[in-house]
């Protein structure tokens, strides 16, 4: 059970470090917030690995839910593409 | 390229400090409860009478920081709404939403909606409790703001909920200054832990705050979609 946990928790922290990789080096703007909402999202299940399911949700709702929708709202007005 | 490598380095650098902080000074797994903690893990089913201790001390004994923070949020949604007001959006064509995504939100968005009000309901028994539950319900509405082409809420009707909630939240807290000589003290009886009906005035300000919560986020997303 608890190496069940050890890979897991291996395998989500490749997860994020990938997705904050994508966040930080696109220049598409839609594939970068959908990657902090998955950066959220797996952060939300490490909340609840470390047992604090109410920060969990807390985390899945705003993190990968809402703060999503603000930022494409954003998006939608700013344009889609960085220019460098 | 150099912008991000700066922006790289800012956040290595604070997450580092951070990092190193909380390494030096709460070793992992290993501080044993002290003080109030302490006092909140052993005496809040007794005192309080909710199961979840974090919506005892979210509620009751950090009730008055719960009331700022709510002050905060009501601050903010208003603030984007002046900020927004004159804004209009230009005419132009959008996507039709497909058929599918317009019967799928039709029939999520109550099961959406019910799950919010679970959330905001159960708060002193499961995780969970009135923020995140109203964050849940305005999730509910942008699913309907992106996937219905004329789906628009009362904005009267949505600012009327949230400040009748707000003063419902610090009429309670009166109410404890007045019978307890403390602001927001638990007045209720606490009933039996662990059932719908107990904790005291724990429920009554979940679902005060959910309401809350749940029409300034969907206020500031409707803001938002009309920006």
């Amino acid at each position: 059970m608890n190496n069940l946990i050890l890979f897991m928790g291996f395998g989500l922290s490749l997860v994020l470090v990938v997705a904050t990789f994508v966040v930080w080096l696109s220049k598409d703007l839609l594939v970068a917030i959908l990657g902090s909402a998955v950066v959220s999202l797996v952060a939300s299940i490490f909340f609840l690995i470390l047992q604090a399911p109410d920060v969990a949700i807390t985390e899945a709702a705003i993190g990968a839910g809402l703060t999503t929708g603000i930022l494409l709202y954003a998006m939608k007005k700013a344009g889609r593409y960085e220019d460098d | 390229m150099i912008r991000k490598i700066i922006a790289f380095l800012v956040v290595f650098y604070f997450g580092y400090i951070l990092y190193s902080f909380i390494a030096v000074n709460f070793p992992f797994g290993e501080r044993p409860l002290k003080g109030v903690a302490a006092h909140y893990v052993d005496k809040g089913i007794e005192e309080e009478g909710a199961t979840n201790i974090v919506t005892s001390i979210v509620t009751l004994y950090r009730g008055f920081d719960t009331l700022g923070e709510v002050t905060v949020l009501f601050l903010a949604a208003t603030g984007l709404g002046l900020l927004l007001a004159g804004m209009k959006e230009e005419e132009k064509e959008k996507p039709e939403p497909t058929l599918i995504m317009e019967t799928t939100t039709r029939y999520l968005f109550p099961l959406v909606l019910l799950f919010g009000t679970y959330i905001f309901i159960h708060g002193h028994l499961t995780p969970g409790g009135g923020f995140p539950a109203g964050v849940v319900i305005a999730t509910g509405y942008f699913m309907m703001f992106i996937a219905q082409k004329q789906f628009k809420p009362s904005e009267y009707l949505l600012s009327a909920t949230e400040s009748f909630a707000g003063t419902l939240y610090v009429i309670m807290g009166l109410l404890g200054l007045a019978l307890a000589f403390s602001f927001l003290a638990n007045v209720m009886p606490l009933g039996v832990p662990n059932t719908v009906f107990s904790a005291g005035i724990i429920p009554v300000i979940y679902i005060i705050i959910g309401f809350k919560v749940g029409s300034e986020m969907t206020g500031i997303l409707a803001h938002l979609k009309e920006a």
